[in-house]
């Protein structure tokens, strides 16, 4: 077995084509998603259970559930009704693109939610207390106290969230996107070299994947850098 | 409702099952053999297990997928004839969905394993030393049994994620119930309904194993008091 350098090194611009496709999904879908997860996580932790129970019911079925199982219900389960058919959001449903950011928005959005209502609940009840007896109201204790520092505290999980995310748009090749995992697929189809595709699109993922790492790193240095253990 | 497809999507269901179980079955193994090499004092080993864990986890499942059932196909036929095999070998999609999987998920789990494996105290081994017992018996006597408890709730999350990565194996030809409700959908056109049924199996798969589990880790944790806030 020789390792075909040439076919790779001719598909690259396509793999660098498709690195762009799958960065534009992720940062759409982590934007849309995250949007979403903060109502969602703040009414995770409402003690209402009428205010719970929807946003408890939302992320349960979705976190468990396969990702591919909630893209084909949107990309071809949608399709199946008239009303969706003939509705002015067509045009932007039967787009294989618009459908795969939504299922992944949605998805995340899930994950996301939990893990902002996890560190909201871990504030320490003391800052709270402290907020009331200043007489803060619900609404600045919320604005000033739990959420700047209960974000704070959700970047480490968050920060693998954003990593699953990028495994996760790899399903648009699925339904025909030319992501990197697309760019791989058709390499594969036209030369039938599964080794030379498929590792040079593991490349592609891992260099990612280190740079989000490197970034979350400096992102926790400057936002949560007073948890840090202090340097002797 | 589902127009007489409902017990081939059962079928589909049941090797989803058997997928998922015989791949974590593969992937507990290969995961204790990554967190040995992992925590040997050995440098190179040590490495090894490293690199296993952190690029397996680096690359998406699918891509990992197309990989070792395209690849594997390729490497098989490229070897069977230098053994004296001829024909053109076929690999099973069920096969290559479990070795791909367990290969996967093994990496997932050594990291799973080895965070409980340092939260046991070290006196706990030293003082099976002690005692007199081989290492062998420190390590299934008293770190293994310990290390469960730990994992348990790593064990979890990690089997609930392979529970929804089968779902990609229908991707490579596997006719699991993704693949049956795919076949399903395209037959009546109501995708739909059918996405809708499946998703709903799969709710009912990771429902039953959540408690299934939650039980599991209450009965490892009988002996471990805990502290009222």
């Amino acid at each position: 077995m020789i390792f075909d350098y040439t076919v790779v090194w001719d598909s690259l611009p396509m793999y660098f084509s498709g690195m762009l496709i799958t960065l534009k999904l992720l940062a759409i879908s982590l934007f849309f998603g995250l949007l979403a997860a903060l109502p969602l996580g703040l009414m995770r932790v409402s003690k209402n259970r009428w205010i719970n129970m929807p946003a408890w019911l939302f992320t349960y079925v979705i976190r468990g559930t396969p990702m591919l199982v909630q893209l084909f219900l949107i990309y071809y389960g949608l399709a199946q009704f008239a009303v969706v058919r003939e509705s002015f959001l067509w045009p932007l449903l039967s787009s294989a693109t618009f459908c795969a950011c939504l299922a992944f928005a949605v998805n995340t959005s899930a994950y996301t939610a939990e893990i902002i209502a996890g560190s909201l609940k871990a504030t320490p009840a003391g800052e709270i207390e402290a907020a009331r007896a200043m007489g803060m109201s619900k609404a600045m204790l919320y604005r000033r106290i739990l959420l700047p520092s209960a974000l704070r505290r959700a970047l480490p999980q968050y920060s693998n969230e954003v990593i699953m995310m990028l495994q996760t748009t790899s399903l648009a090749s699925i339904v025909t996107l030319l992501d990197i995992t697309g760019a791989a697929r058709s390499v594969n189809a036209q030369y039938y070299l599964p080794f030379e595709a498929f590792i040079t699109a593991g490349v592609f993922y891992l260099c990612l994947t280190f740079i989000l790492v490197r970034l979350f790193k400096l992102a926790e240095h400057r936002w949560l850098g007073y948890l840090a253990p202090r340097k002797a | 409702m589902l127009k007489g497809y409902g017990a081939v999507i059962l079928e589909g269901a049941w090797l989803t099952l058997q997928l998922a179980l015989s791949s974590m079955a593969l992937a507990i193994v290969l995961g204790l053999i990554g967190v040995a090499l992992r925590l040997s004092p050995v440098r190179q080993l040590a490495v090894l297990g490293d690199l296993y864990s952190t690029v397996i986890r680096g690359i998406p499942d699918l891509v990992l997928i197309l990989l070792i059932f395209y690849g594997g196909q390729s490497v098989l036929n490229a070897v069977a004839p230098m053994v004296g095999y001829d024909d053109y070998i076929e690999l099973s999609p069920l096969a290559a969905g479990i070795g791909t999987l367990g290969f996967i998920f093994g990496a997932y789990l050594s990291e799973t394993f080895r965070g409980a494996f340092m939260a046991i105290p070290k006196g706990q081994s030293e003082a099976g030393m002690a005692y007199g017992m081989s290492r062998f018996n420190v390590f299934f006597r008293i770190l293994v049994p310990q290390m469960i408890r730990l994992a348990i709730p790593g064990f979890t999350n990690n089997w609930l994620v392979l529970t929804k990565a089968t779902a990609l194996i229908s991707v490579v030809g596997l006719q699991d119930m993704m693949f049956k409700a795919k076949q399903a959908a395209d037959a009546t056109r109501e995708p739909f309904t059918f996405f809708l049924a499946v998703a709903a199996m799969y709710l009912v798969i990771t429902s039953v194993s959540l408690l299934i589990l939650r039980f599991i880790e209450k009965r490892y944790s009988v002996g471990v008091r805990a502290a009222d806030l």
